[in-house]
């Protein structure tokens, strides 16, 4: 059965901090965490900003650009490392404030920064299953990073949200595959601040390890092949590991280009590959492949073919909101004031 | 809004959450929030719901720079009288812009923000507010 994007729609919070300010204040070199790094700035969310209204605002978004009517949508699964709640369901808040409640099923998901695919996943298994019509995936994060971990470069804020139906799609989603094992690279115990983590350990074995498996599963079952792929979105964490596991599977840079968008305004994690391919859908032509393949810590890749219809161009011409709008829409904040919005200072 | 008062919170969630007030279809007020009876038609008035686009200008505004408790670390916060376009008056916060970039009759639009929260372990009230749109 045929599934794939009806809608989708994105969030980026206004606030910026650059790698300058955030360097010049653990005495490290900007130059040289620029560099390695590949993030010239990150997003902040505003002090009244969390996972839950980065989310409202992308499935507003995401209701806009599909023009179906949101009480059609059958389930609504949030991914998350940083849902305000330990318990009490993000999604279920989303599915208020999009107007589909009662009627639905709604879950919150994570898998640190991959529960975002992991939620087009299921999506894609209701829809294609005709259990709902459309169900909704959202991947949104306000990361945090402790103060002075090389985290606090990278740890951003930012969402997605895609309508998964059968119909009228402006994506087609040709197949997915998933490579999972368990890997301690990253983790934030319950109750904990600031997550931890095994510094280089979370390369080869991790980042590297997933995404190479998940890709290569995935062109195997599907009998594609790199180059039949027009753009290629891999979990940013950093502008330097999608580069290099674009080397390692045979990827040429400019295929990144599109979907690269972590230098802009740094890890989202659960929005972060969803962010990437939205920012494709954004530009990409009709009939463009889009290869996909996510990243959480933990540690699992998802993996997309997806393909864009003549649906997406027409849909562009009334498109309120693009990932470039939101990078374009900022504002710059000091290391003092990023430290208040985001609770880091315990006095108060 | 009382911190602790979850059923007053709870019954005024499709009214913050999506702006949701009525419409008087025989005269063609419109009331946020909701009301029941229309003041003017009084037994001759038809009470609909209405959702608010959520589109409005400036109506009036004033800088808060002393502050509510839980609201510290947003100072200076600009609240203000927003007018929607479809009439009624709302109270709300300007977020993500400057004082001085709020004149009366600038153009804003809604946005869903955290409002207030019960402490650190209380629930948290989302809610609308307005940003500037450009």
């Amino acid at each position: 059965m045929k599934t794939g994007i009806v809608g989708y729609g994105t969030y980026i919070p206004k606030y910026r901090i650059k790698t300058e300010e955030i360097a010049s204040v653990w005495g490290k070199d900007a130059d040289r965490v620029k560099k390695g790094l590949m993030v010239k700035e990150k997003s902040v969310p505003a002090p009244d900003e969390d996972a839950i209204t980065i989310g409202v605002e992308a499935a507003r978004n995401a209701v806009v650009h599909s023009g179906i009517d949101v009480k059609k949508i059958g389930a609504i699964y949030m991914g998350s490392e940083s849902h305000p709640y330990a318990v009490k369901p993000s999604s279920a808040t989303v599915a208020e404030a999009i107007g589909t409640t009662p009627n639905l099923t709604a879950a919150d998901y994570e898998f640190a920064c991959k529960a975002g695919t992991a939620a087009i996943q299921t999506s894609m298994g209701l829809v294609s299953s005709k259990m709902v019509e459309y169900a909704m995936a959202i991947g949104a994060d306000t990361s945090q990073g402790q103060p002075g971990d090389a985290l606090e470069f990278t740890a951003a804020a930012g969402g997605a949200a895609f309508i998964i139906g059968r119909e009228d799609l402006v994506a087609e989603i040709n197949d997915t595959f998933s490579f999972t094992t368990d890997t301690p690279d990253f983790w934030r115990r319950e109750g904990q601040e600031f997550p931890r983590h095994g510094a280089r350990f979370t390369g080869t074995p991790a980042y590297f390890k997933h995404i190479t498996g998940a890709t290569r599963g995935l062109l195997e079952k599907t009998g594609e092949s790199i180059e039949e792929f027009d753009h290629v979105v891999f979990h940013q964490p950093n502008g330097k590991f999608p580069n290099a596991v674009a080397k390692i599977l045979g990827v040429p840079k400019e295929k990144l280009t599109a979907g690269l968008k972590v230098v802009d305004f740094g890890n989202t994690y659960s929005g972060a590959t969803p962010l990437g391919i939205a920012a494709v859908l954004d530009i990409c032509k009709a009939g463009d492949k889009i290869l996909a393949t996510s990243f959480g810590s933990g540690a699992g890749s998802d993996s997309f073919s997806i393909t864009a219809t003549d649906k997406l161009l027409e849909k562009r011409k009334t498109q309120k909101t693009t990932v470039q709008k939101y990078i374009d829409n900022k504002k710059y904040i000091n290391y003092a004031i990023y430290a208040k919005y985001r609770k880091k200072i315990k006095a108060i | 809004m009382a911190s602790n008062s979850i059923s007053l919170m709870w019954r005024g969630i499709q009214q913050r959450y999506n702006l949701i007030g009525t419409k008087c279809k025989t005269c063609g007020q419109a009331f946020f929030p909701p009301r029941k009876n229309c003041p003017k038609c009084r037994r001759k008035g038809q009470i609909e719901e209405l959702k608010f686009s959520g589109n409005g200008k400036v109506f009036s505004h004033s800088v808060v720079h002393a502050p509510p408790e839980g609201f510290e670390n947003q100072v200076p916060y600009i609240i203000s009288l927003v007018e929607l376009e479809e009439g009624p008056l709302v109270t709300a916060q300007i977020v993500d812009c400057e004082p001085s970039e709020i004149q009366i009759g600038t153009k804003v639009k809604k946005v869903f923000r955290r409002v207030s929260e019960g402490g650190k372990s209380g629930i948290i009230n989302y809610g609308y507010k307005f940003v500037l749109d450009r």
